[in-house]
């Protein structure tokens, strides 16, 4: 069994890799899927601990982290093919509403 | 027992034939044809004439002391107590004023008069009118007056009285600016409103003053159902001299009797409030006749003589109603002699036989007053409704210098109108000539000086009565050609009333046939009941035991003098044996004054209505200056300042402090301002600092919380 650290660090990486994506990217469809990426790097965060205290509430708590991720895609498509059809753009530095 | 029967129950019928018909002519009137209005109006006079004619047959049925039938619709005023009488005798009585009906041998006469003249007057109208504009309107107004003389002759009680008498006065203005679109005929319809107002304040004045010392202003409850309950003038002075409360020449009584005759003299143009009359000929002739001759300046005569009673009491008033009278009588008598439009000589004529009435009230021969009035109704009716069919003949025009020769043209109304200047003159047996002597001889028995006035102006009378009868008719024509050419005789609509009210100008006298000429003077006598007055010993006297040569002498002195009047007029206007114009310019000063009438009106203008003018010119100045100027101006600049006061708080103190508010926080929201940049990766950065941040800070407690979970 591998030690606690390897996947810890997987988890890490893919979280930086996520957040600088989040942070950098223009367009909003590689922001949504950064944020994939960060709600999995923490489930692995969260099924590593489960195997390392042999407790399954962190699996069942990933299984749900899955489900979220799922409808908060759906839902954050949604919006984004709403504003493209109003701005025609996907570009969120074009994305000025939010200031008054 | 007192007199009943159907017209008797039916009294408030009479007045209400011509208000019908004035309200559907004032209000329809428009769309009915002329036939429709001719029909209804006039219809409705007659009608007013047959329920008049029966019901004063029926009265006579009576006794002569019973022959008073009275008859009450409803209580007009709602009674209330009263506290009248002098200070020693004073008592609370129960004021009442209803809207009642009182038939007695005065208001005989008088519906009588106006409703018969009314009548033929209205047919004559329907011929006079027919080419005119506003036909229903004319006879709206003419039964509206008809409605409202009605009421005035037939009230019971002094306020319903005053009604009429106020309708009276506003029928006159709306029937003298018939033709209101001439400027002339409106200032007349105002002049003679305006006077009259001056009149008609004194008549309200005595009206209060007679509710205020008896208590009532009905004039007798003889005929009421309690007629021992109910209140009457004539019962209140009765108990009140009784009492001695009031007695012979009582100041109070004389100042009831002055009030009420300054309201005569406005209504019956007397010296001085009768500048209206010659200026309201300026109305249709009808009008004149109807309203200016036969009724409506009448009324005058028939309230003083309807107040009898307490004039009898009033010996000073009477001496003032008598002066004023006879003074009125040669003075309107003196302005007629020069007067060339025809329709004013008859004017100054009603005044002047106006004036003959109240002397004759004045001297206390209130008998011999009505009979005048009703002998001067037939006559001077006749004149003016002759006047007319000459001024129809003539195509308008009204100066008799550019008429003559006009007897053979129009043969009926020439005769009927000689016929009525004969009975003006007084001559015998014409209807003038009994009423007048029978005033005369009163006047002769009273005061010698009122005698000689009166004597003097029969003569005038005859005189300017004659000239206008030569000068319209006799001689050669002078008009011009094309009215000449145009001259014809007026249709039968109305001849026929002329020629009936000739008759009565010929026997309406005869009723009052003298007892020194072997009659008994009926008509007296049937006026006796109601005329006798409160004392016994100053009713009228009787005049049975007067010596008949005295009276004979008298009546062939005034006989005398109106032959002489004739002759005169004969020599100057008909047989030319002294030229007019040669007197004239013999007494130049005196011919000015006459032709300008005393200058009156000229003085009135200066002496009043100038004066009011200024007054109006200062109040005007007064109201623009001062009023406008240091009132409405000032209060207006203080509003102003005011407000600029209050829009400077408004502006800077309360504006200020929010905007002062809402400035400091702009300036300490700046910064935050500066974070929100609408950017969504600046966002995502914040959050992601913001997360560094509270790791960094909260970091060992992770540590601590991971390393216990170990």
């Amino acid at each position: 069994m591998l030690p606690i650290e390897n996947y810890l660090f997987l988890s890490l990486a893919l979280f930086i890799i996520g957040v600088i994506g989040v942070v950098t990217r223009r367009n909003v469809i590689v922001v949504l899927m950064s944020i994939e990426l960060i709600l999995n790097a923490v489930n692995i965060n969260l099924v590593a601990f489960s195997r390392l205290y042999g407790d399954v509430g962190g699996q069942v708590f990933a299984l749900f982290i899955i489900a979220d991720a799922a409808a908060e895609a759906a839902v954050a498509l949604g919006i984004i093919i709403a504003f493209f059809r109003n701005r025609e753009t996907v570009l969120e530095d074009e994305m000025d509403l939010l200031k008054w | 027992m007192t007199p009943t029967g159907y017209f008797l129950d039916h009294l408030w019928m009479i007045p209400l034939f011509p208000l019908a018909t004035a309200a559907l002519m004032l209000f329809f009137g428009k769309r009915l044809p002329n036939s429709a209005v001719s029909v209804l109006c006039v219809g409705s006079v007659g009608l007013s004439f047959i329920y008049s004619a029966g019901a004063v047959i029926q009265l006579l049925a009576a006794a002569p002391q019973n022959r008073v039938a009275q008859q009450i619709l409803f209580e007009w005023l709602t009674p209330g107590p009263m506290r009248v009488g002098t200070e020693h005798a004073a008592h609370v009585v129960r004021f009442v004023a209803d809207w009642g009906f009182l038939l007695d041998p005065l208001s005989c006469v008088m519906v009588l008069v106006v409703t018969g003249v009314g009548f033929l007057i209205h047919v004559y109208s329907i011929g006079y009118m027919g080419h005119e504009g506003g036909y229903y309107r004319f006879f709206g107004y003419m039964n509206l007056f008809m409605f409202a003389m009605l009421t005035l002759v037939l009230a019971n009680n002094m306020l319903l009285m005053f009604v009429g008498w106020e309708g009276v006065g506003l029928c006159s203005y709306l029937l003298i600016g018939f033709y209101f679109l001439k400027k002339s005929a409106s200032d007349a319809g105002k002049k003679a409103f305006i006077v009259n107002r001056i009149g008609d304040a004194g008549f309200i004045l005595g009206i209060l003053l007679t509710a205020v010392t008896l208590g009532t202003v009905r004039f007798t409850s003889q005929g009421l159902p309690d007629a021992a309950g109910a209140s009457g003038i004539l019962q209140a002075l009765k108990s009140g001299v009784d009492a001695h409360a009031l007695s012979y020449g009582a100041p109070v009584l004389t100042a009831i009797a002055l009030l009420l005759f300054v309201g005569a003299m406005g209504k019956s143009a007397q010296i001085p409030l009768y500048v209206w009359l010659p200026d309201a000929m300026e109305g249709p002739t009808p009008v004149s006749a109807l309203i200016h001759a036969a009724t409506m300046v009448t009324a005058g005569v028939y309230m003083v003589a309807r107040m009898n009673a307490i004039y009898q009491l009033a010996p000073f008033a009477m001496d003032v109603v008598a002066i004023v009278g006879a003074t009125t009588a040669i003075f309107a008598a003196s302005m007629a002699l020069v007067q060339n439009d025809i329709k004013k000589v008859l004017a100054y004529s009603t005044i002047s036989q106006l004036g003959y009435m109240f002397l004759a009230l004045g001297v206390g021969a209130f008998a011999a007053g009505i009979f005048h009035l009703m002998t001067h109704a037939f006559f001077k009716a006749l004149l003016f409704l002759g006047a007319g069919s000459v001024i129809h003949a003539m195509s308008g025009e009204q100066d008799i210098r550019k008429m003559g020769g006009l007897w053979d043209k129009i043969p009926n109304t020439a005769k009927t109108f000689a016929v009525a200047t004969l009975a003006i003159a007084g001559i015998f047996p014409f209807a003038g000539f009994f009423s007048k002597d029978e005033i005369l001889g009163r006047a002769f028995d009273r005061f010698f000086l009122l005698w000689i006035v009166g004597f003097i102006t029969a003569g005038l009378t005859a005189f300017y009565m004659f000239r206008l009868l030569f000068l319209t008719f006799f001689g050669y024509c002078r008009a011009e050609e094309h009215v000449e050419k145009h001259i014809h005789e007026s249709p039968r609509a109305m001849t026929v009333p002329l020629m009936i009210l000739a008759g009565f100008s010929i026997v309406g006298g005869w009723i009052g046939w003298p007892e020194a000429f072997g009659g008994e003077n009926r008509f007296e006598k049937f006026l006796d009941p109601i005329l006798k007055g409160v004392l016994p010993e100053t009713g009228e006297v009787n005049i049975a035991h007067h010596a008949v040569l005295k009276e004979l002498l008298l009546m062939g002195a005034s006989l005398g003098i109106a032959v002489a009047g004739i002759i005169l007029a004969y020599q100057l206007y008909c047989a030319k044996r002294i030229a007019p114009e040669l007197v004239a310019k013999k007494f130049p000063r005196l011919y000015q004054l006459l032709l300008h009438k005393y200058y009156v009106d000229e003085i009135y203008d200066a002496a009043v209505v100038d004066r009011t003018k200024d007054l109006g010119t200062l109040l005007g100045r007064f109201d623009a200056n001062v009023i406008d100027g240091v009132g409405v101006d000032g209060a207006g600049w203080l509003a102003r300042f005011g407000s600029t006061l209050s829009m400077w708080w408004d502006k800077w103190i309360i504006d200020g402090l929010l905007n002062f508010g809402a400035k400091m926080i702009q300036l300490f929201s700046y910064p935050v301002r500066l974070l929100q940049t609408g950017m969504f990766s600046s966002y995502a950065m914040l959050i992601l600092v913001g997360l560094v941040v509270l790791l960094a800070y909260y970091g060992h407690h992770v540590q601590v919380m991971l390393r216990g979970v170990r």
